[in-house]
């Protein structure tokens, strides 16, 4: 993973949104850059699952949902949870897979320009038919929470790992400390990044289960970063 | 990665450490003794034994040899789990984390002597003293019933033989008759419980006797994840559920146990089946160590401790201590701020601020699991609720079987970090 990623800078730089697709960013410029996607995702007529899913109707679309297409465990539980696919979360996505689906499947290092996710995003809503008409309603309606930028001294926080163990109790009481993956996934041997993302995104309600919210919630950043560093030296 | 700066909390923490002064003594090592061995008492255990990696002397008093856990005894009632799957054991705790177990009741606490008698002779000495012992019921509470009447009428409300015995007699009812549940007023054990149990006697009732009813008799007006429960049963159990509340009699009922008939503000019932869950109370041994005040040990918020006797704690459903439910996750939730402040004042080792949670899952009927919880911190007056959620009506069944299959992984998790 070659470089660190900004959650959410993308989000309040998007402009203000108008009346189509057309306002989520430049659905022309997003066409072209859509050939980054193209090798694996179509989109358009006679569009099919290939190495990943077609992108027809993605926004309002559940994560995880398609018949037939073999999704990652860890996208089969996001979509489970609830994860849907709005401008938000592809946002997300876009910008690193992992801060919405850490075992994704989707081998891709990430789209670091809000405008050029935002151009890509207009482009795709071309292919999403509902609302269509009525673009500011969800799934294409826009957060203007400003609270969403993860800033990048966020990232390079150094976890206690003392305090991180005590934190960390309060995950064994789910987590399985040996690892293990019934039900309730592994959280021990975490590249520290990845864990970081996640529970931002939790905190931020990107990421859907109401218990993780709820824990995610009330961590500080120096809390999470504890918790990463703990984690990651875990078995 | 990324090494910049030690986080402010992180050196604070380290600082406070060093100006507490361990209270080791001439003594050999002090000792830390836990009286029950359930959510609370084994988690506590453990952490203590486990994070002071051998300073500290723990002894847990359990009675039983195998533990089962009330938690998921009503899936047992529904099909959805083996008793011999809820039972576990204390080898792991005696073996690997050295505390000694000993398999026996305490009987008394001598605050003055710091020493706990057991029923088997004897007494354990202590520096601390962690109680855990879950709940008792309230004599009297209904009348007509007894533990005497356990048998006859089970409450079902402590892991184990009981949840057979009602699963058995339910089976065992004939065709179209009558379940009854007398529920319990607040505060009990396991808010979501009763009617979780309700869900998995109709879920049991609907493929062995379809053609039978059970009666609620419930003294409250309202009752835990009510929404969830009423909707799961109106769409999976159609016809078959009755609740009678408080502003039909429900608060003035009796058992004959007898004659098997629930006495329902004067109007007689013939029932087949009846499950008595009476109002409970801190498990006896509070009471034995008069930390109680009425049928609850109030404690300290920020620490656990009594607050009749800084030497002890106390944990889980015999606490008093705000807004958790009482639960097996509040209480291994508090057994590991209990465990940090032990081992702080035992041996001087960092002492973070107290922070607590809780998750309740409940099935409805088969892949339909709904959820509850919240985050809690404490404050001078309570251990108070700072967020919290709630499933909602009309999720779809993705949702609902995946936090169903939450609960499964949330079960092989606490058992884990219980019992080693």
């Amino acid at each position: 993973m070659p470089r660190r990623t900004f959650l959410g800078a993308c989000l309040a730089a998007l402009v203000p949104l108008g009346a189509g697709a057309e306002e989520i960013g430049d659905p022309e410029r997003g066409a072209r850059l859509y050939s980054q996607c193209i090798g694996c995702h179509e989109v358009g007529a006679e569009a099919r699952d290939r190495i990943g899913p077609q992108l027809n109707g993605v926004f309002g679309r559940r994560a995880g949902s398609i018949e037939g297409y073999r999704y990652s465990p860890s996208m089969d539980r996001m979509g489970s949870d609830g994860l849907t696919w709005t401008l938000e979360t592809l946002d997300a996505y876009l910008e690193n897979p992992r801060i919405l689906v850490s075992g994704t499947r989707m081998s891709f290092r990430g789209m670091r320009e809000p405008q050029d996710r935002a151009d890509v995003l207009a482009y795709l809503r071309i292919y999403s038919d509902n609302p269509q008409d009525i673009p500011e309603a969800e799934p294409t309606a826009r957060r203007t929470d400003p609270d969403l930028d993860l800033p990048p001294e966020v990232l390079a926080i150094q976890g206690d790992r003392a305090w991180g163990q005590f934190l960390s109790s309060e995950c064994k009481t789910c987590h399985l400390a040996e690892g293990g993956d019934e039900g309730i996934p592994s959280i021990v041997a975490w590249p520290e990044e990845d864990f970081v993302l996640a529970m931002h995104a939790y905190k931020r309600g990107l990421r859907p289960n109401q218990t993780m919210q709820m824990m995610a919630q009330r961590l500080s950043d120096e809390e999470i970063a504890a918790l990463a560093a703990y984690f990651a030296q875990s078995r | 990665m990324k090494l910049k700066r030690r986080t402010f909390i992180g050196t604070s923490a380290a600082v406070a450490a060093t100006l507490a002064a361990p209270m080791v003594g001439g003594q050999a090592r002090p000792r830390v003794v836990v009286v029950g061995g359930g959510s609370g008492g084994a988690t506590a255990a453990r952490y203590v034994a486990q994070d002071s990696e051998g300073a500290i002397d723990v002894t847990l008093i359990e009675p039983n040899r195998v533990y089962y856990t009330c938690y998921f005894s009503n899936l047992y009632i529904g099909g959805f789990q083996e008793m011999d799957d809820l039972g576990h054991t204390y080898g792991k705790l005696a073996a690997d984390y050295g505390i000694n177990v000993v398999h026996d009741w305490a009987v008394g606490v001598d605050r003055d002597a710091k020493t706990v008698a057991l029923a088997g002779g004897g007494s354990v000495p202590y520096d601390r003293l962690i109680l855990s012992p879950g709940i008792d019921f309230v004599d009297g509470a209904v009348p007509g019933w007894d533990v005497t009447s356990q048998s006859v009428m089970p409450h079902a409300y402590k892991g184990g033989t009981q949840a057979v015995l009602l699963k058995s007699q339910i089976e065992a009812m004939p065709e179209g008759g009558t379940y009854a549940m007398v529920a319990p007023p607040n505060p009990f054990r396991c808010p979501p419980g009763p009617y979780e149990r309700i869900s998995m006697v109709a879920h049991l009732l609907t493929q062995v006797n379809p053609t039978a009813k059970i009666l609620i008799v419930d003294p409250k007006e309202k009752f835990s994840k009510q929404g969830l429960f009423e909707e799961g049963w109106a769409n999976h159990y159609p016809g078959m559920v009755d609740r009678i509340g408080p502003d039909f009699g429900a608060a003035n009922v009796e058992v004959r146990p007898d004659t098997m008939e629930v006495v329902i503000d004067g109007n007689v019932e013939s029932v087949d089946a009846c499950n008595v869950i009476p109002a409970m109370k801190a498990g006896r041994i509070c009471d034995m160590a008069a930390v109680t005040d009425g049928n609850w040990a109030p404690v300290d918020p920020f620490t656990m401790r009594s607050k009749m006797d800084d030497n002890i704690q106390i944990l889980g459903d015999a606490s008093q201590q705000g807004d958790m439910p009482k639960s097996g996750f509040s209480a291994n939730s508090q057994a590991k701020v209990a465990a940090m402040v032990v081992r702080g004042d035992l041996t001087g080792s960092q002492v973070f601020p107290a922070r607590y949670s809780n998750t309740c899952w409940s099935l409805i009927a088969t892949d339909d699991g709904v959820k509850v919880g919240a985050s809690y911190e404490p404050t001078d007056e309570k251990i108070a609720s700072v967020s919290s959620f709630i499933s909602q009506t009309g999720e779809d069944a993705a949702l609902r079987r995946q936090t169903y299959e939450e609960s499964l992984g949330w079960y092989a998790g606490i058992v884990s970090d219980m019992f080693g």
